[in-house]
């Protein structure tokens, strides 16, 4: 077992956060069947829901990630989200279409552009206070939580804007905002090749430096996991059929006929999971291959050491306040779209809600320690937990319980993992 | 080594001063270093001999004076900056990130790049493995983060970082601090070695003996202004000591 793990340099903390996820959604789904009648949780329908509710925090978390490694913390992100969704709207529904028209084409690309761009500025002016002003990141963004939500209201004076551009709301998933069985497919067998190029790239550029390889039969195994998990999840997206009335609507629109049995159409992944994965895989990058990422870790282990060694630690402070803030406006279109119009509460407790998933996550308030794919588990973790509840019948009071506690403990086992390995 | 004194030092500080909060922390401080040579800083804790060479390290900036490399007036603000001159330091506090693996540290803010601009991990652990089989050959800790090494093994990534770049300039700050007997006379074997191929280095160290062996020329800062510089064979070490308590120059100094 020991050299199991020892060859296949699998990351054994990552093990164990798959390994209480699927508790998770097992226990759920037994309690379910016992007490309530049914197990709805291991279902193609609730799995689907859960990815696409899961993809607005994890997109977030990402970003808490570096805050944090870097030994700063953003609690502005919620209300952050809320005001971008706030200017998304007014200009998708009250600006653009006097100029070019309702429903034009372009119109979602600007509103969607406009929320990242108002997001990075909003985190920028932020980690320029943090960097240049001395002002502690708690303080500042504690500030901009009350600041932004309370700008979020003045702009709209309180009102919901609503519905917000056709194109836009897709971004937000539902039956048309998935991308389809074949479509599902075609990003299976691209990730299926991503692992299998990443495990053969891998060999040959230890080959070259003369590093040992790992056994044949550990990257096989690897490969294997790997695919299997991608193809899995593509199983599991097109087993959930459109709703019947929306089937009926679409066959209508398009003059087919529909046989006797019922036509089975498959969601397929949901838009704004592939913009989660996206974002991952970017920030995955960013932060294990870049000179920005190492640059974080640094800061995150010894800032002084960074400031040595040449790095703008103060500028990059500023760029990873700012990357928050565009991953926070990124958010903002998931959510109002999801929603179909933007309201001046959205986001409420998101940032919660962020800063636990990282947490979960494994990023260290210490600084130094945290992973991309770590945050986005723990937002897995979060949303199942919620959603879990809600499926088995615990009401809010309830909930917030749980899932409180649930986070304590996560950090105090993450804990004595840490202290067991050192 | 006493003929060279007619060629251009290598790097001249000229009246330098620095102040912290009314404090003269380095007060009107002048020093030459030539190639080939190793200059010695000995004083009191608080005399001002790490601030002043962190001037030169680019960690600070001066209040007042001038820096000249080769002869030439040079602008050093930033530790980038002195890198460009091709000054190396090694910080007392070593400067590591102990989250991050000895190639990580090693390359800091001069990471080795592919094509595409992504760091070369690969190319930089193989770098690494070359120096430190050079430096000391047993270390074998590549992957692991530098706070799992021991002292004398996060002493080597310290010193491997200064000497890997090509330093001219070699800023050593208590190298051997926190060494044992055996990785002391390694760092020894390194400074004569470094001294043959004509780097010039500043090494601050509070052993006045080691200093004497290990050094052409010693300085003595108190409070921080120098109280004198002398050359190893013209000076005891009761000599040095009595200028480092008393800050008097020894009478019998030419």
């Amino acid at each position: 077992m020991a050299r199991f793990f020892r060859e296949t340099e699998l990351d054994t903390r990552l093990l164990g956060m798959l390994g209480a996820l699927a508790l998770i959604w097992i226990g759920f789904h037994f309690y379910g069947q016992m007490f309530r009648g049914g197990g709805f949780f291991l279902t193609p329908r609730n799995l689907w829901n859960l990815s696409v509710q899961t993809a607005s925090i994890g997109i977030m978390a990402t970003g808490m990630v570096l805050v944090i490694i870097t030994r700063h913390i953003d609690l502005s992100v919620g209300s952050v989200l809320g005001f971008c969704a706030i200017i998304m709207g007014v200009v998708q529904v009250n600006v653009l279409p006097q100029y070019l028209g309702l429903g034009h084409p372009v119109i979602w690309i600007i509103a969607v552009l406009v929320g990242i761009v108002c997001g990075t500025f909003i985190g920028a002016f932020h980690g320029a206070l943090i960097a240049y002003g001395k002002i502690p990141a708690f303080i500042v963004t504690l500030g901009g939580l009350l600041v932004w939500r309370g700008a979020a209201f003045l702009v709209a004076r309180g009102e919901t804007i609503s519905p917000v551009d056709p194109t836009f709301a897709l971004l937000g998933g539902g039956p048309y905002g998935a991308i389809g069985s074949t479509g599902s497919w075609i990003v299976g067998l691209l990730g299926c090749a991503a692992v299998l190029g990443l495990v053969v790239l891998g060999r040959r550029k230890r080959r070259i430096f003369h590093i040992t390889q790992r056994p044949v039969w550990a990257e096989s195994f690897i490969a294997v996991v790997g695919c299997g998990a991608v193809i899995g999840a593509v199983m599991l997206v097109n087993a959930y059929p459109w709703p019947r009335g929306i089937v009926r609507r679409y066959a209508a629109a398009n003059e087919i006929e529909i046989p006797a049995e019922g036509l089975f159409i498959s969601h397929g992944f949901a838009i704004p999971v592939l913009i989660l994965v996206a974002v991952a895989i970017f920030m995955t990058i960013l932060m294990s291959r870049s000179r920005f990422g190492r640059y974080v870790y640094a800061i995150g282990g010894n800032p002084e050491a960074a400031e040595l060694a040449g790095i703008n630690t103060r500028w990059m402070t500023v760029k990873i306040f700012a990357l928050m803030g565009a991953l926070a406006g990124l958010s903002a279109v998931v959510a109002s779209a999801r929603l179909g119009s933007a309201t001046n509460a959205l986001g409420t407790l998101d940032e919660l809600y962020v800063i636990a998933a990282a947490v979960i996550g494994g990023t260290s308030l210490a600084g130094g320690v945290g992973t991309i794919y770590g945050a986005i588990l723990g937002a897995l973790v979060m949303q199942s937990l919620q959603t879990g509840m809600v499926l088995i019948g615990f009401d809010a009071a309830m909930q917030q319980i749980v899932v409180g506690s649930v986070l304590v403990l996560a950090v105090y086992l993450d804990i004595l993992y840490r202290r067991k390995s050192k | 080594m006493t003929t060279q004194r007619t060629d251009t030092p290598l790097v001249q500080l000229k009246d330098i001063s620095i102040s912290f909060g009314g404090i003269r922390a380095v007060d009107h401080v002048s020093l030459d270093l030539y190639p080939g040579e190793v200059v010695g800083l000995l004083g009191h804790n608080g005399a001002g001999k790490s601030t002043l060479i962190k001037i030169l390290a680019g960690a600070y900036q001066k209040d007042g004076g001038e820096i000249l490399i080769n002869g030439e007036h040079a602008e050093i603000n930033s530790p980038r900056d002195a890198r460009d001159f091709n000054i190396e330091t090694i910080y007392q506090t070593l400067a590591l990130a102990d989250n991050l693996d000895a190639a990580s540290n090693l390359f800091l803010g001069r990471e080795l790049v592919t094509g595409l601009g992504f760091v070369d991990d690969a190319k930089m652990e193989n770098e690494t493995a070359k120096i430190m089989a050079r430096l000391n050959p047993n270390f074998k800790k590549l992957k692991e983060p530098v706070s799992a090494l021991s002292g004398g093994q996060r002493q080597s990534v310290a010193i491997a970082r200064a000497v890997y770049f090509n330093a001219k300039i070699l800023i050593m700050d208590e190298p051997t601090a926190a060494l044992g007997v055996h990785e002391t006379q390694m760092v020894a074997e390194l400074i004569q070695e470094l001294k043959k191929q004509g780097l010039g280095i500043f090494l601050i160290s509070h052993d006045t003996r080691e200093m004497l062996e290990l050094c052409d020329r010693v300085s003595v800062m108190k409070n921080g202004k120098l109280i004198g510089t002398e050359r190893v064979e013209d000076v005891t070490e009761d000599d040095i000591l009595s200028m480092i308590i008393m800050g008097k120059k020894p009478d019998k100094a030419a």
